[in-house]
């Protein structure tokens, strides 16, 4: 088992090397000078040399990587342009509110996609597999902005039930706070429900083809028994795999919520950052972020320990 | 060389040799079944999403003859008008026509009905565009990676890498610092897609490169680059086919996402997410600017999804279960 | 230990646990026939072993499966009655069904490798069918499964119990699910293929424990085979299938010894002898294949924790003569596919020589290999993969020798020639390896290996996929190609009876090593290694003569 978990362990830093280098090129290898833009159309060539040479874009690709690479480690992710404020603490003042939009669409998701994949699965071919399917699909295709302005329309602006836009601090208190993050959470979790429900229900079904199976249901067990002793017990690696896996869509979703909802979270910082061509912020936000998306991945790895006997003994 | 008596011992004598032809099970006919062509066109998911896109290809194509105007162009004179009202606009030679705004208009006094029919062409481009970049480069990699031992673990750990980058925030990153045309539109979505399509091919590489057809081709004296051609990539196609319509529903909603942010396509092409974008200021009293060009993408997106659905439990079956 | 006929195959006269009337149950629509089975009849009496055989199709699974009635929607019983004790169940509600599975009738299967549930211990799985059929305490259910475990001879009944199906051999998890099937003394136990998927020493003793158990609990069996051997060793009756039909049935010694319908009499013939068909031997063959210390080991390196090198053969020599054919015979582990893609260079051999008609080809680079794969060629076990679905039958057999040069119309001129020699019409030429069976689709596989005229022609298991009729064929083809075209053959293979048929020279392999090496009659007859002697030992229905009357 240690052996497994130390291998996982080791298997994640190339990988975050690799995220690291892929977001430092992206932005230093795109036509287009940083210097000028920031320097803006009127200023001289010897203006934009200093401001080149005070953002350190003077020296070779690979050294301008060491230098940020180092800082870094250090926890130094530069100084906006556009803020005028270190990257770090930007990214924790908008922390919160984006943290409390994931952590509650990822419940509420995990909590209703698993048994409604489950269902479809148990029900499989019937009306009820088919009108979730449906719904799944639908749910993937319908993008998250069109939804989200079609729950505005509905709910906060001909209903009145919910607050259109807007975010409350926790500490201004919990009511307000839940509210306001209550259609913004329903919108995002759908997708990630759709994802969610689909895979459960492949992975139930996979499993429900199995041998041990045959051996349940010959035992003479009721299929209540079988499908949860059995079937989901042995789906819950891959479902496990999927929820770790759709934090990317959650995180791309987020963008996109936060947009419409106006929350101040990460996701606004970086669309406002791009739009400002703000490169500090926008290497930073990518860089917490993917980091962040690796870290959950290696936690969902990590607690297959529990899921499954093999991989402890 | 001599031999003894006949490996098939007779029966119990005065009986005839059994005629193991004539009795033996493997006389039984062997099953026809419908051939792929005929499944896939049976399939109901595939006729309904295929008939929905081919609509759409229809509008895009028709666009100019449906009704609508250059959807470039505006009259401050009808601005915000609600849906089926009439009003002026002004050609480019500058003339005033009467023009029925059957979506309405935005704040510019731009047709939206025009710029949401015109604008299922770049839609349908982005996303057709999209998943042969993403589809062509995935396949190059995942055969190198497959067959490449030493370039394997290195083309898998940048994959890796790729891939924990969220797409949205790689498209968004790109797109900004290229300037917005549809090319770089492409690119930029295009990138995140190739990772998955490189896994799925590099493991089907391995997997078939264990089949024993494949094993009899190498023992065959076949050499490798024709094995590929041969054997390994026929055996792709339809995996791809299907992976490359999920990619193109997926194309075209992150055009619209980056659009919608002010990210994508420059203003001036009508593209439905430009459109969300205009009126998103003001959504409150004037709703059509989103809702239309909304549900021609909620609508699209899903005909694809659909599509895609269907050619995959005819074509594909066990990619159901690959995430 | 010798293992004489447990069972005497006697016939019970009790009254009957299970009976089956004219039980008829469909297909879905689009098969090649309507019904899987066709108004079968017959019963099992208490304490009596019953036989179900039959080749692919036959339908005895489904039978199985129906009593069960795990049957799936799709094939419906349309006719016909089953009945267990006097009661009719063959429309049972699936709450009665319940019921009865485990506490009146049990079921164990063919894969013990993934018949349990992988992330519960075993003794859970095995209390799980005391906890739902019983009301007794958690104690009094544990000790329960104590003494079944101990009764399939599991030691250490404590470890065990806490254990997880991955951490057990193949034939301990077939003795988990034995326990499993047994431990609420069931009158019925239905077995379905329940050692097919074992090596030869472990069948022989699970064959040897349901033996033990039926008689000590007195249960009826209805046991599912296609192994004649396996049958003359543990049956009282036999009833014999054939795509659906019942078409004989009776005391085992009837139907095995002196069959009356022509198929069970094709099926006797067919059966293959545990006698080694002498050949003599023509003197001053030329050396085909000269094979020196062949080794082959698998290394893995782990930076975090030792590492695992795995040694698949070691130290393997012989040699086989033009016109002969050596047989390497082990189970599974052995080392013989090993060894057989070692010498046709599918695998590399980490040592030794591997010599062709004096040319060794195990240490030469893939380039060289070209001009040597021609003279080795290989037919592989699954004739459902070996063929490329996309490709014409055709269009695979040019495929080898248009490598090495032959032109198009010379190369389909001698496809033709081969497709005849092989006895299958020259139309199978344009069609597609999905419309043909597996044993036709095997002879496709010899042809397109001779149309390289090979000097060496390896077999690895090629006819243990087979059903026992198209395998006689198979065999009987590749012994007529061998005389025709004089070639040498390496036959791989874990079944005794077809290699003593077959081969003229014997080579036994056990954990990677040769542990035996002659002619056929020497190893057959007088074995020297014990491992050797335990596989004779351990081979079902020795000493049985099928088809000849007693």
């Amino acid at each position: 088992m240690f052996a497994f978990l130390a291998r996982r362990l080791a298997a994640t830093i190339p990988v975050l090397l690799v995220v690291a280098v892929l977001v430092f090129l992206m932005l230093r290898l795109t036509p287009g000078d940083p210097a000028a833009v920031l320097a803006g159309d009127a200023a001289s060539p010897e203006q934009i040399a200093q401001i080149r040479e005070g953002l350190g874009l003077d020296k070779s690709i690979p050294e301008q990587f060491g230098i940020w690479f180092g800082r870094m480690l250090h926890g130094d992710l530069g100084k906006s342009y556009y803020y005028k404020t270190e990257v770090t603490t930007l990214v924790g003042q908008r922390l919160e509110p984006t943290l409390s939009l994931t952590l509650i669409t990822i419940i509420v998701a995990v909590l209703v996609a698993v048994p409604l994949g489950v269902l479809a699965a148990w029900r499989f071919g019937g009306w009820l597999d088919r009108t979730l399917m449906g719904f799944s699909v639908m749910g993937f295709s319908v993008p998250v902005f069109v939804l989200a302005y079609l729950l505005i329309w509905g709910i906060s602006l001909k209903l009145g039930w919910l607050p259109v836009q807007g975010y409350k601090r926790i500490a201004d208190g919990l009511g307000p706070w839940f509210i306001h993050l209550l259609l913004p959470a329903i919108t995002l979790s759908v997708v990630y429900i759709a994802l969610i429900a689909r895979v459960t229900r492949a992975a139930v079904l996979e499993t429900l083809g199995e041998d041990y199976i045959r051996t349940a249901r010959a035992k003479g067990l009721p299929e209540s028994k079988v499908l949860m002793r059995h079937a989901l017990a042995n789906a819950a690696v891959p479902i496990a795999t999927v929820i770790g896996i759709g934090i990317a869509l959650l995180i791309g979703g987020v963008v996109v919520t936060e947009s419409v909802y106006a929350i101040p979270g990460l996701g606004r910082l970086t669309v406002d950052a791009v739009l400002a061509r703000d490169f500090p912020t926008i290497q930073g936000v990518i860089l917490f972020f993917s980091v962040i998306y690796v870290v959950i991945n290696l936690l969902v790895d990590l607690s297959y320990v529990f899921f499954d006997p093999r991989i402890r003994y | 060389m001599a031999t003894s008596a006949s490996p098939v011992p007779a029966a119990a004598p005065g009986a005839a040799a059994p005629d193991f032809e004539a009795l033996s099970v493997e006389s039984a006919t062997v099953v026809v079944q419908p051939s792929l062509w005929q499944r896939v066109r049976r399939n109901g998911s595939v006729r309904l999403g295929g008939a929905v896109l081919l609509l759409l290809v229809a509008i895009a194509l028709a666009a100019p003859w449906l009704g609508t105007v250059d959807p470039s162009l505006f009259d401050p004179a009808s601005r915000d008008l609600l849906p089926g009202k009439s009003g002026e606009i002004t050609t480019l030679e500058g003339e005033t026509i009467e023009h029925t705004f059957r979506m309405g208009s935005d704040s510019f006094g731009r047709d939206i009905y025009s710029r949401v029919l015109y604008g299922t062409r770049v839609s349908l481009l982005v996303g057709l565009f999209t998943a042969v970049v993403a589809i062509t480069f995935g396949t190059l990699l995942g055969l190198m990676a497959g067959y490449l031992r030493w370039l394997d673990g290195i083309l898998m750990r940048v994959m890796d890498g790729l891939m924990s980058i969220p797409a949205i925030l790689i498209a968004i990153a790109l797109v900004a610092m290229w300037r917005g045309s549809l090319l770089t539109v492409v690119i930029a979505i295009a990138i995140p897609e190739i990772p998955r399509v490189t896994r799925m091919v590099r493991s089907l590489v391995l997997t078939i490169r264990e089949e024993p057809y494949v094993e009899a081709a190498i023992s065959l004296g076949t050499p490798t680059w024709k094995i590929m051609l041969r054997h390994i990539l026929p055996n792709t196609v339809a995996p791809l086919i299907v992976q490359g319509t999920f990619i193109c529903a997926s194309g075209i909603l992150v055009e619209a996402i980056l659009s919608f942010l002010g990210v994508g396509l420059p203003p001036d092409i009508p593209t439905w997410g430009n459109v969300m974008a205009e009126g998103r200021s003001q959504f409150n009293e004037f709703p059509h600017n989103i809702f239309f060009p909304g549900i021609f993408l909620a609508v699209t997106v899903l005909a694809v999804n659909i599509l895609g659905d269907g050619l995959r439990d005819t074509l594909d079956p066990k990619m159901a279960k690959r995430v | 230990m010798s293992m004489a006929f447990a069972n005497d195959g006697s016939e019970r006269a009790d009254t009957p646990i299970l009976e089956v009337h004219e039980l008829t149950i469909g297909l879905p629509s689009g098969g090649d026939r309507s019904s899987a089975v066709q108004k079968v009849s017959f019963s099992v009496g208490r304490g009596e072993i019953v036989c179900l055989v039959g080749e692919s199709g036959s339908g005895k699974s489904v039978i199985a499966q129906s009593v069960m009635g795990l049957l799936p929607k799709s094939l419906p019983v349309k006719s016909g009655r089953i009945l267990l004790q006097g009661e009719d169940i063959t429309h049972a509600s699936q709450a009665r069904l319940r019921e009865l599975r485990a506490t009146r009738m049990s079921m164990i299967f063919q894969e013990p490798m993934t018949a349990l549930n992988p992330v519960m211990t075993c003794g859970d799985q095995i209390d799980e069918v005391l906890a739902e059929h019983t009301s007794l305490s958690a104690s009094e259910r544990r000790a329960k499964v104590r003494s079944i475990i101990s009764e399939v001879l599991l030691p250490d009944p404590d470890r065990i119990i806490a254990s997880y199906p991955h951490q057990l051999s193949g034939g301990q998890r077939q003795r988990i699910v034995i326990a499993i099937a047994l431990v609420l003394d069931p009158v019925l136990l239905i077995a379905d293929e329940p050692t097919t998927a074992l090596d030869v020493t472990t069948q022989a003793q699970i064959l040897r424990l349901i033996l033990e158990l039926q008689k000590n609990h007195g249960t009826g069996v209805l046991f599912i085979t296609h192994d004649f051997g396996v049958v003359a060793e543990v049956a009282n009756r036999v009833a014999v299938l054939r795509l659906g039909d019942l078409v004989e049935i009776g005391p085992r010694d009837d139907v095995l010894k002196r069959p009356r319908h022509a198929y069970t009499r094709m099926l006797m013939s067919a059966v293959p002898k545990l006698e080694v068909i002498e050949r003599a031997e023509v003197p001053g063959a030329p050396v085909v294949l000269e094979v020196a210390g062949l080794d082959k080991t698998y290394f893995s390196k782990r930076w975090l924790g030792p590492d695992r090198n795995v040694v698949a053969a070691t130290d393997v020599s012989f040699s086989i003569r033009r016109g002969r054919t050596l047989g390497i015979v082990g189970e599974s582990g052995s080392g013989k596919s090993t060894v057989a893609r070692c010498i046709v260079r599918l695998i590399d051999p980490t040592g030794g020589a591997v010599l062709l008609s004096g040319d060794d080809i195990a240490t030469k680079s893939s380039s060289a290999l070209h001009a040597v794969r021609k003279r080795v060629q290989i037919v592989f076990q699954d004739p459902y993969r070996s063929l490329n679905p996309r490709r014409t039958v055709a269009e695979a057999m040019i495929e080898g020798p248009m490598n090495f040069g032959l032109g198009r119309t010379e190369a389909l001129a001698r496809a033709r020639n081969l497709i005849e020699l092989v006895r299958m019409p020259a139309s199978s030429l344009d069609r597609y390896p999905h419309q043909f069976s597996g044993g036709q689709r095997q002879r496709i596989c010899i042809a397109r290996a001779l149309a390289m005229e090979p000097e060496l022609l390896v077999a690895d298991e090629a006819v243990s996929a087979l059903d026992v009729s198209v395998q006689a064929q198979v065999l009987t083809l590749l012994a007529d190609i061998r005389e025709r075209l004089n070639l040498a053959m390496l036959f791989i293979t874990h079944d005794l009876r077809v290699a003593a048929q077959v081969c003229d020279d014997v080579a036994v392999m056990s954990k990677g090593r040769m542990v035996e090496y002659g002619t056929a009659t020497q190893v057959f007859t007088a074995p020297r290694h014990e491992y050797t002697r335990a596989l004779f030992d351990a081979a079902p229905g020795r000493g049985f003569d099928f088809g000849v009357a007693a």
